[in-house]
């Protein structure tokens, strides 16, 4: 394998080429400062600004939660026919995120994708705290959610078993193999890295925890045998979870015969705007880190720029089946889908939250057609924080549109969120950047040992 | 008080032992010592004790003050609880059951007692469930003539009830009731009014009583009449007033300004093909219309033979449900009503009216009223003009000379003497009463029942002043009495208020639409201190403390009740007109024909226990018919027994009159005139669910969706679309039609010298420029539920408007926009059916052709045809939708039975009284006009309603009511996670609420939208009496649980038991749910498709059935049966 990546496609036209580390950098100077970030950098203040906004949110939570479980689910908008609206929003918006991380990290390390090295590990750390945040929805979305271990097959007295046949229960599997495999697969490749900091760390307590962490690392050939093994092994398991986790939560929908939900294009359709999203979230929490912790050498303009194009490659087929949809209402010739599609777009109470989404999702993204665009942190943030935007309307528009115009229209009714739909999904964001700004905080962002392999200097260990 | 703190003693035996003072001990021994705890070791004197007495110490205890005192502290408590428990609700007087003894009374079993609600207009019979002694739930009593049809052969009997007494029962419990007497706020013993009234009546002997005054509502019961007359003849001075705020006044005037004396006018809807209603909604809620819908929904239903249909014209100012249902609907305005019916009445021909045709050009509809006429002429004898309770007196008259014309009087209007006991003009009779009281000639006013306070006409309003000129000759502060059943507004301006019992709580007795009298005997003692009328009328004569049993029990000795028995000893041979007396109005195919007239022999015949039963049991069925097949009673007890456990007293029925139109009665009318000028008329209605504001505080009503509004919680004024374009330019995406939310503009109402303020709704079918307001609303003490205040208004108060020369409709009103906005509460927002095939409509032409539906029949739905495995409808042309094959899974099989519903849109008047029977049967609870806002309300059934034609006048619309649909391929079932809700053996879906997490993924997957969620506490377990309320035999939902139709399967599971210990299957028609024993029309039919003979079956099997929404291959087992329209085609063509 070349020591170094080439750069075939982008320079048709004359630019630097980006590299994936900037020059000049040893493996001793990339260990130092990354190392650094934890252990002997002067914790900036804009990390305990940044803590102080995402732990009141997060506290915001804690007692919506509170709220909620003490008195019922009557507290957010949620009403008939629209049984879910925030809740299950939040979410498949959650759970889309996530992929990112693991697309990262799991199917580009297959794929031998080296760019990937500096931010994979960001990106699984925010796979693993947008799942948290994904988890609390289905929990507490319940009625009785001290009751929600039902769901789970365990042995009990009533001798009753999870009805196998509901896709909630599937969701169930899905999102817990999910969770643990990321979280497996984020261990595992942290583990190097807490035995350096283990050695480097002059803090007893931080030697004492690193240590343990680090399971009695030593960098034996023997221990890097098996951890690329192991590693191997863990990005195969999570790479059919990328696309099978959300093909389960869209099965939700596609398995209900609601119109609007009743599509089969969905898997392939949710997979594409979990991706979609992802990257956004990746994006949208990397241009600021690289800049606050003058990372631009490890994370560069490569890097944005590959996130970029994933973004306009999925984007376009998150578009093409806003598409098919439209298509499919009027080609399956069902009255109940074509009247769905109309007030979907334009005959509905809800049609701004469509023309806002095509907005936000397909038009605006477009931009990163141009290189330039893509070579704009700036732009490339705003981009990032509107297909945000864009994909969780997304999810509104599928859920709220579909329930509250269905069959029968005697039953039609209007969805209104409550200050606590607004306050449960604002205090998950909280405590995805509370864990995420602890994580900043005390554990590598960047993977060290990986990084030092793409050096320029760096000899290729094994081939494939 | 915890048990730590009563006997402290009791924990602190153990002191800790010090390790000093064991050493100590240990020390002292020499040689081998057992011990038993350390306590013995250390020789504590506390273990000494604790040894000796560890028994005898509570006994030693008699001899310490100071123990002996917690001890009987502790008895004393659990004395009183356990008298608590044994506190007996089952009055102290005989009861009969209606089907089953007090001797057999089993624990868990219902009993089912006979009574009857009074209500203006005539009582609905009813027959109420006891469970362990606390009446649960209201059904029809099918032997009385409103809410059963007695002449019908006993096989099949059904009956029905309306809601408002359905709803009772919640009244009954309501915690809001009053519950002590009250003298000028204080709360007083009986004795102590008796006491007050003895001085005052003493005072007024000596005058004749000429200060004494009575004002009750409309009397129709016996037994009170003949308490007031003798009141009266004891003190000839005082004068009994009767006021009643919606009542019949204008019938009864119309009457007496047609043949010169008031009669009672009984309608004969089963006799009748042609119906031409003038504002009439005769099909509404209400008890009278019970009869009604029944026999007219029979006229109308088609199938199984019968292909005809009658025909119903409705000429109306306000939407109603008759206008719904009417074939020919025509939209009017109030004050061209009068001048429609002249015009309709000098082309019929009808006596004293002026031929004069050219005066009436410019009537509205002028060009089909010939139509309407020729149409009624066709049918002589067979046809039948009604007029609106609230039409003035003039159109009554019209519509009596119209009948008399077509030849109907004696076929389908039978006119009999009163039902009122004293028939007076009420509105005459206040005005009189109010003229006295100012002209200082009233000292003591007693008002029995009712609330004159909130809602006596403006100009005669019951202000303090006004009541305050109540005085004795002498200049000393007179005396008003108000005998209620809450502590209301007239309440608060009496001296002395005396809670009334409740009707399922006390002896009395009252009169049904065609005068039979039912005796209402109460199911449970009074839960309060109350009184019942007759007790408290009771107080201003010589024996003011005789009970309500008594009281009734004498006066019906003087009347001889064994001989009124004895002329009619069978009550199945009751019937004043024989069956088949008008030919084919029996409704019930060919087979049981006939059988009618056979009286006693069909009622000896095996038969299905009475429709409103869930718990007939064989044995009770001959004893039932022997009761009624019994010799002539022997003796006055015997006789009361009879007509207690029946609910009727036979031969009561008021006597037919024979009267006719006199020749020159309109002479002194003066001529009808349109109204002039501009502005707004104003209509005032009682409210379809709140009635007059008696029923504000309860929240069943309130929260009960208004026919064709669906408005909850909140009177409106009523508009139609033009008129709100106009007004504010709103166009339909705006409200109703395009179902936002319903934040109804508020508009100041203008009307002689009043105002109110009233939030507007949107009405499809009311005329332009004219306000509809309905009564009831804006109480300002009528409890927790029903008052109104600044900060929670509830409704506005139209009385405010109302002035006695006016009181249904009026012109001048002007209507004056604020700018501001008022959240409605509705729950439906969606009229239009959107072009979707969900309510099929057929004419009668296009179904005696056979054309108009074959292509609906949905022959592959779960109810038909998997059991005969004709399944295979592929290649039927006609036929579109999926058959039950069309899947990779077997199909179920049912063995046993298969339980189905059939739902006949034809005959739904969508007057919404199965879903009060469902809330008060399932413990469904309310959730507050806040949540109805956000869409939560929870009733298992809804009707939903879609209005046909142009939303500016609609032809008429279609009531569908949703129950579970109970599908063969459920779309709930396979998504909930936990297995909550199941398809079971007998094909019903099940909800298992204790497995429920509560998803809500079964509710999004439904396309019917049936579920009901929790969302959040909304059932009541706090308050003590509605305890009582609950339904035993169903499960109390608590928050976070989905919940839904279960077609009553308590009642299936119990007619299941009750079959299996007979050894044989459940028979048809043994198995009723609620909504189906309420319904007035048996629009809903439940029962066995197994069972191909089943009624269910039967119309499944119709050309009109068909599935909604079959496309989705739900194969639902409830089915519809097409609406039927039966239009003229003379003026259909126009």
């Amino acid at each position: 394998m070349a020591s170094r990546v080439d750069e075939p496609h982008d320079d048709l036209i004359h630019v630097t080429p980006n590299p994936v580390i900037e020059p000049g950098h040893t493996a001793a100077s990339v260990t130092d400062k990354i190392s650094a970030l934890v252990l002997k950098r002067k914790t900036p203040l804009a990390w305990y600004i940044g803590f102080f906004i995402s732990f009141s949110l997060a506290n915001v939570l804690m007692f919506t939660i509170a709220y909620l479980v003490t008195t019922g689910i009557g507290i957010w908008g949620n009403n008939w026919p629209v049984g879910w609206a925030f809740d299950i929003i939040n979410f498949v918006w959650w759970i889309g995120i996530g992929h990112a991380g693991t697309l990262i990290s799991a199917i580009l390390l297959l794929l031998r994708q080296e760019w990937r090295t500096s931010i994979n590990r960001f990106a699984e750390a925010m796979t693993l705290f947008a799942v948290a945040c994904a988890g609390l929805f289905p929990l507490l979305h319940t009625g009785r959610p001290w009751l929600a271990y039902w769901m789970l097959p365990y042995p009990n007295t009533m001798n009753i078993y999870p009805q196998f046949r509901s896709p909630l229960m599937w969701d169930v599997f899905a999102v817990s193999t999910y969770a643990s495999v990321s979280a497996l697969f984020w261990y595992v490749g942290l583990i190097p890295d807490f035995a350096t900091l283990r050695d480097r760390a002059k803090n007893k307590a931080f030697k004492v925890v690193y240590g343990m962490l680090a399971l009695g690392w030593r960098g034996s050939a023997r221990h890097w045998h098996r951890y690329e093994t192991a590693y191997l092994l863990l990005a195969g398991l999570a790479t059919p979870l990328v696309l099978s986790v959300h093909t389960i939560v869209s099965f939700d929908f596609a398995v209900s015969q609601l119109p609007g939900w009743h599509a089969t294009i969905f898997p392939p359709y949710f997979v594409a705007g979990a991706i979609y999203a992802g990257f956004a979230m990746v994006l949208l929490l990397t241009i600021p880190l690289r800049k606050f912790y003058g990372l631009e050498d490890f994370i560069t303009l490569r890097h944005l720029r590959n996130s970029a194009k994933i973004m306009l490659a999925t984007g376009l087929i998150v578009g093409y089946g806003y598409m098919m949809e439209a298509f499919m209402a009027w080609y399956s010739a069902s009255e109940y889908e074509g009247f769905m599609m109309k007030n979907r777009i334009w005959t509905g109470p809800y049609w701004w939250a469509y023309a806002l989404l095509i907005i936000t999702n397909i038009i605006i993204p477009q931009i990163l057609w141009s290189k330039r665009a893509r070579h704009n942190t700036a732009i490339l943030f705003i981009v990032s924080l509107v297909i945000s935007v864009g994909m969780w309307l997304e999810r509104f528009v599928i859920i709220v549109t579909s329930l509250h115009r269905d069959y029968l229209p005697g039953s039609w009714a209007m969805y209104r969120p409550t200050v606590f739909d607004f306050s449960m999904f604002v205090g998950t964001i909280g405590l995805f950047f509370t864990l995420l700004l602890l994580f900043i905080r005390f554990l590598p962002a960047i993977s060290i040992f990986e990084m030092r392999t793409i050096l320029p200097g760096a000899a290729p260990k094994e081939e494939g | 008080m915890h048990i730590k703190e009563t006997f402290p003693e009791l924990y602190n035996i153990r002191r800790p032992v010090k390790r000093e003072e064991i050493r100590a001990r240990l020390e002292e021994k020499t040689g081998k010592e057992y011990w038993r705890s350390l306590e013995e070791l250390a020789d504590s004197g506390q273990f000494e004790d604790f040894l000796h007495s560890e028994f005898p110490r509570q006994a030693g205890e008699w001899d310490d003050e100071v123990g002996r005192r917690t001890f009987l502290k502790l008895m004393g408590a659990s004395l009183a609880l356990a008298g608590l428990t044994s506190c007996s609700y089952q009055p102290p007087e005989t009861v009969v059951p209606f089907v089953r003894q007090p001797a057999e009374l089993v624990p868990g079993k219902p009993l089912f007692f006979a009574t009857a609600m009074p209500f203006p207009g005539g009582a609905a019979g009813l027959l109420v469930r006891s469970n362990e002694g606390r009446p649960t739930h209201a059904e029809g009593n099918p032997d009385h003539p409103t809410s059963g049809t007695p002449e019908r052969p006993a096989g099949q009997r059904v009956a029905a009830t309306d809601s408002f007494s359905i709803a009772s029962i919640l009244s009954l419990y309501d915690p809001d009731r009053s519950e002590t007497i009250k003298n000028r706020g204080e709360i007083r013993p009986y004795t102590a009014f008796l006491g007050e009234i003895r001085t005052r009546l003493d005072e007024m002997r000596g005058r004749q009583g000429a200060g004494l005054r009575f004002l009750t509502e409309t009397v129709t019961s016996p037994t009170t009449a003949a308490q007031l007359k003798a009141i009266l003849a004891a003190f000839p001075g005082a004068k009994w007033h009767q006021y009643e705020p919606a009542g019949t006044n204008s019938a009864s005037l119309g009457a007496q300004l047609a043949f010169g004396q008031p009669v009672n006018t009984v309608y004969r809807f089963d006799r009748a093909d042609r119906v031409l209603s003038l504002d009439s909604d005769f099909l509404s809620c209400g008890a009278a219309n019970l009869r009604h819908a029944r026999d007219f929904a029979a006229k109308r239903r088609v199938g199984e033979g019968k292909t005809d249909m009658n025909r119903l014209y409705v000429v109306e100012t306000t939407p109603t449900n008759t206008g719904a249902f009417a074939d020919h609907r025509f939209s009017i305005k109030p004050s061209q009503m009068e001048l429609f019916a002249r015009a309709l009445a000098a082309a019929l021909g009808a006596p004293g009216v002026s031929t004069d045709g050219a005066q009436y050009q410019n009537v509205a509809h002028a060009q089909h009223l010939l139509a309407i006429a020729k149409d009624l002429q066709s049918a002589r004898g067979r046809s039948l003009v009604v007029a609106g309770e609230h039409q003035t007196p003039a159109v009554h008259a019209l519509a009596h000379a119209m009948n008399q014309a077509l030849g109907n009087v004696g076929q389908t209007v039978v006119y009999t003497d009163p039902i009122e006991a004293q028939p007076v003009d009420q509105v005459s009779s206040l005005r009189e009463l109010v003229g006295d009281i100012e002209a200082g000639r009233v000292e003591m006013l007693v008002i029995v029942g009712g609330n004159p306070v909130y809602n006596a006409p403006v100009d005669l309003a019951f202000t303090k002043e006004r009541l305050d000129k109540i005085r004795t000759p002498d200049g000393k502060d007179g005396l008003r009495i108000h005998l209620s059943l809450y502590d209301d507004e007239t309440s608060e301006l009496c001296h002395w208020h005396i809670p009334e019992t409740h009707f399922l709580e006390s002896w009395g007795d009252t009169r049904a639409h065609d005068g039979t009298v039912s005796i209402i005997q109460p199911l449970i003692a009074p839960l309060y201190k109350g009184r019942s009328v007759n007790e408290f009328l009771a107080a201003f004569t010589d024996k003011p403390e005789q009970s309500g049993y008594d009281i009734v029990r004498d006066y019906w000795r003087t009347q001889r009740l064994e001989s009124l028995v004895a002329s009619q000893p069978a009550v199945v041979a009751q019937a004043t007109v024989p069956e088949g007396a008008a030919g084919g109005n029996n409704t019930h195919g060919g087979n049981t024909h006939g059988e009618g007239a056979a009286g006693a022999n069909a009622a000896a015949t095996p038969s299905p226990a009475p429709g409103g039963s869930p718990s007939p049991t064989p044995s009770a069925t001959p004893n039932a018919a022997t009761t009624r097949t019994a010799a002539a009673p022997a003796n006055f007890d015997e006789a009361w027994r009879r007509v207690v456990h029946d609910g009727v007293i036979p031969g009561t029925a008021a006597a037919a009159r024979s009267v006719s139109v006199s020749g020159n009665w309109a002479a002194n009318l003066s001529p009808a005139q349109p109204a002039s000028g501009g502005g707004f008329e104003i209509i005032f209605r009682p409210d379809p669910t709140i009635y007059d504001g008696r029923f504000a505080n309860n929240g069943w009503l309130q929260e009960l969706p208004k026919p064709l509004t669906k408005l909850t919680w909140d009177n409106a004024a009523y508009m139609s679309l033009n008129t709100a374009r106009r007004m504010f330019g709103l166009n339909e995406n705006d409200y109703t039609f395009k179902g936002r939310e319903y934040n109804a503009p508020l508009v100041d109402l203008r009307y002689r010298g009043q105002t109110v303020r009233a939030p507007v709704l949107i009405v499809p079918g009311q005329p332009d420029d004219v306000v509809t307001v309905t009564l009831g609303y804006g109480r300002t003490r009528a409890g927790h539920v029903g008052t109104s205040t600044e900060d929670k208004p509830l409704g506005f108060n139209a009385y405010r408007l109302r002035t006695s020369d006016a009181m249904w409709q009026g012109t001048g009103l002007e209507v004056v926009p604020t700018g501001d906005e008022y959240l409605l509460a509705v729950t439906q927002l969606h009229f239009n059916m959107e072009g979707r095939e969900i309510v099929q409509s057929n004419t009668l032409r296009e179904y005696v052709e056979g054309g108009g539906d074959a292509s609906h029949n949905v022959e592959g739905g779960a109810s038909v045809a998997t059991h005969e495995g004709a399944a295979e409808v592929v290649g039927k042309e006609t036929h579109k939708l999926p058959g039950p094959n069309d899947t990779l899974y077997p199909n179920y099989e049912y063995t046993g039975y298969k339980w189905g519903m059939a739902v006949d849109i034809a005959s739904c008047v969508g007057c919404q009284a199965c879903v009060i029977a469902c809330q008060s049967e399932n413990n469904i609870p309310i959730v507050g006009k806040e949540q109805v806002a956000r869409s939560r309300h929870m009733h298992w059934l809804r009707v939903d309603t879609y209005f046909k034609g142009l939303a500016e006048n609609p032809e008429g619309a279609h009531f569908m009511p949703i129950p579970c649909m109970h599908c063969e391929v459920a779309p709930c079932e396979p998504v909930c996670p936990v297995h909550a809700t199941v398809h079971s053996a007998e094909g019903t879906n099940d909800m298992v609420y204790n497995r429920c997490v509560g998803t809500r993924y079964c509710s999004n997957n439904c396309p019917y939208k049936v579920r009901r969620f929790n969302f959040l506490l909304y059932q009541d377990f706090e308050t003590p009496s509605l305890k009582m309320m609950r339904n035993p035999d169903v499960t109390v939902r608590s928050r976070g649980v989905m919940e839904k139709c279960t077609y009553c399967i308590q009642r299936i599971s119990y007619a299941r038991i009750e079959s299996e210990k007979e050894g044989r299957r459940v028979r048809d028609g043994e198995i009723v749910t609620a909504c189906q024993s309420a319904c007035p029309t048996e629009a809903i039919i439940f029962g066995d498709l197994n069972d191909q003979n089943s009624r269910v079956a039967r119309m499944q099997h119709d050309r009109r059935n068909y599935s909604l929404l079959a496309e989705l291959n739900t194969r639902p087992r409830t089915t519809y049966l097409s609406a039927m329209r039966n239009p003229n085609e003379e003026i259909h063509g126009a």
